[in-house]
């Protein structure tokens, strides 16, 4: 690690999920390649977008890297050290400098808590604040996110699905991390508070220097947030770069597709635009393609593309694809 | 000007709980033309679903209640017609599909036997040529082995697949109007676009009417002729598809519009986004639904509830305050 700039550092991390036969004698038949084989960097403050089909692994992604599912390889460096080597009480205490805050803000708040012991428990776990400096932490947090510190005494039922998310929000501030993973924070939510929820996220990054790491399907709202986006496919990365470089000159031909189905709330755009239809679903992360793993999608497809895995490379600077075509393609 | 298919006047829907009396639709007029793509946009809610399914009498009742207006299909009032008047009608005349594919489809019957039933209902054929047809209609939505698939079950399709199944059956009996329910929001963007064109190309084929639902103002943006905005059970502002999006003239509208990030944009500009939560129905107001959340609201917004009047040629609005001067109109 020499790069002091980087936060978290991602080394070739594959997670497989068992399928198991058998009730006595369980058996392995299978696994689910959830995630094969990804690596990638976030610098200090800044917001990576990874954006995705539903299965295509985003999600287990983040929880992985918060060491919610252990790898099945590879590394996890947060700061230099090494997660996926870590266990128990050192563990437990990096725990406190990452936080998550999940998609669905109905199932991820426990409705038998008040908002104030959900947003305190992170403190009473890690920290040894008495009753009384919880309790005020936990009226400035809700503060911070736009929520009346009154509201402590309530439960999660009495909210909307914005302001639960919000509650979210301040569960995850209450420790101040230094990472937070975002997966889909917005994606239950309607539109005109989705844009609330974000201009939240983007106010206590400046205000607390926070690193996301924003999981989303929605590329929009990923170009709108993030500094740099990863695009994966079927447990892979598949191409990577900076914002406005990825949506300009997009190299891998599902990025390509991915971008042009995406539609644009302006009529006379959207009469001229000319969209790449793919054809047939994703394939079974069960049994992946061979080589590359797209191929099965994408009209460029030669022999090559199922012999051969395609290596991960930097394009242009900063600009990375995994395409054996990448760049040479209109 | 092409036929008047379809002419709502006043819709109101109520539905009785226990907790008092829910005002999902507060008097909605809309028509449709043949031909046209109506698209109409609100957030969950807004009563956009309840005015769909009251027109067609699909409101369970009670609690539901549909207590004023018309719905006039080619001079027919779909509201007060006999119970066997209606069936006739939907599903064969007016079709619908709905948002979740998964729970639409009755999961211990084939596909063969749940496309074909409309066509043994309303077309009279018996069911081995409802069968043939079937494979066609499959065919026709882009189902790979037609032939093969109609003594699958539901659950071994795919969600795009099981939405085009959800299309071969809504278009079985030729209808005249097609009411798509949010059909792509539980889907991926790469299959939202495979089931947009298919639902184009097919109304361009037969020449049907569609009234697309939906949340999403991407969508409707490339889809629609007409675009009507529900907020709390009212539509506040109707227009061409373009002058829409360029011209809105509806607080929420420019708000709604303001707080989408938009794919083309380059610079990072932050979202305007609409304070506040969206209306709680369980009063009718006598002020202006969207007031509370409208950073323009003046002293007229909270004592008059605005009508949906002519604004300009074929652009409706309901509202007092002109947001260029931020004045009252």
């Amino acid at each position: 690690m020499t790069n002091d700039n980087v936060l978290l550092k991602v080394d070739n991390l594959v997670k497989y999920f068992p399928i198991t036969q058998g009730i006595i004698i369980r058996k392995q038949i299978g696994a689910v390649h959830a995630v094969d084989g990804i690596s990638f960097e976030i610098i200090r403050g800044e917001t990576l977008g990874l954006v995705g089909e539903s299965g295509c692994g985003k999600s287990t992604t983040g929880r992985t890297i918060l060491q919610l599912y252990r790898p099945t390889a590879g590394h996890v460096y947060f700061d230099g050290v090494d997660l996926v080597t870590l266990k128990g009480n050192e563990l437990r205490r990096m725990r406190k400098r990452m936080q998550m805050i999940f998609q669905d803000p109905y199932a991820s708040l426990n409705p038998r808590m008040t908002v104030g012991e959900i947003i305190g428990e992170p403190l009473v776990i890690h920290t040894r604040q008495s009753g009384k400096a919880i309790e005020e932490r936990v009226g400035q947090l809700l503060e911070l996110v736009g929520l009346n510190p009154a509201f402590a005494n309530r439960y999660p039922h009495e909210f909307s699905g914005g302001q639960r998310q919000r509650i979210g929000v301040a569960r995850a501030l209450a420790l101040q991390p230094d990472l937070i993973v975002c997966d889909e924070p917005i994606s239950a939510l309607d539109v005109s508070i989705q844009a609330q929820v974000v201009n939240l996220l983007e106010d206590l990054q400046g205000q607390f220097g926070l690193t996301y790491l924003f999981i989303a399907h929605d590329l929009s709202m990923v170009r709108h947030i993030s500094n740099r986006v990863a695009v994966m496919y079927l447990g892979v990365i598949v191409e990577l770069a900076e914002r406005n470089e990825l949506y300009d000159n997009p190299y891998h031909p599902y990025t390509q597709a991915l971008l042009s189905a995406v539609p644009i709330p302006d009529p006379s755009i959207e009469e001229r635009r000319r969209r790449i239809i793919l054809e047939g679903d994703v394939p079974s992360p069960v049994n992946p393609p061979s080589g590359c793993r797209f191929r099965t999608r994408c009209k460029f497809a030669k022999e090559i593309c199922s012999l051969e895995k395609p290596e991960w490379r930097e394009i242009q600077p900063g600009h990375y694809a995994a395409c054996h075509f990448a760049g040479e393609l209109g | 000007m092409p036929e008047v298919l379809l002419d709502v006047q006043d819709l109101e829907t109520q539905f009785r709980t226990s907790d008092g009396t829910i005002y999902a639709v507060n008097g909605v007029s809309f028509n449709l033309h043949e031909g046209e793509t109506l698209g109409i946009v609100g957030e969950s809610g807004c009563g956009k679903s309840v005015t769909m399914l009251s027109m067609l009498r699909l409101i369970p009742s009670p609690p539901g209640k549909i207590t004023n207006g018309k719905a006039l299909f080619l001079g027919q009032d779909l509201i007060t017609m006999s119970d066997e008047a209606i069936r006739q009608i939907r599903g064969g005349q007016i079709s619908m599909i709905f948002q979740d594919p998964m729970t639409s489809f009755n999961p211990v019957l084939t596909i063969g036997r749940q496309v074909s039933e409309p066509l043994e209902i309303h077309m009279g054929m018996s069911h081995q040529e409802a069968l043939k047809r079937v494979v066609e209609l499959l065919d026709m939505v882009g189902i790979p082995k037609a032939k093969d698939r109609i003594n699958d079950y539901p659950h071994q399709f795919s969600g795009g697949m099981r939405q085009r199944v959800m299309i071969a059956m809504a278009l079985a009996c030729n209808p005249h109007i097609l009411i798509a329910d949010e059909p792509t929001t539980a889907l991926d963007v790469t299959i939202q676009a495979q089931i947009v064109e298919l639902v184009k190309r097919l109304r361009d084929e037969v020449g049907m009417s569609v009234i697309w639902i939906t949340h999403d103002l991407g969508i409707i943006a490339g889809l629609a002729d007409r675009v009507a905005v529900m907020y709390g059970g009212y539509i506040i502002e109707e227009a061409p598809v373009k002058e829409l999006y360029t011209h809105p003239q509806h607080p929420y509208t420019i708000g709604l519009l303001g707080s989408l990030p938009r794919l083309d944009r380059k610079h990072r500009q932050r979202l305007t986004s609409i304070d506040g939560l969206p209306p709680v129905l369980y009063e009718k107001p006598h002020y202006c639904p969207f007031a509370p959340r409208c950073k323009y609201a003046v002293e007229r917004c909270w004592k008059e509830n605005p009508a949906l009047e002519k604004f300009d040629t074929s652009h409706y609005l309901a509202c007092w305050v002109d947001t260029e001067t931020g004045s009252e109109r």
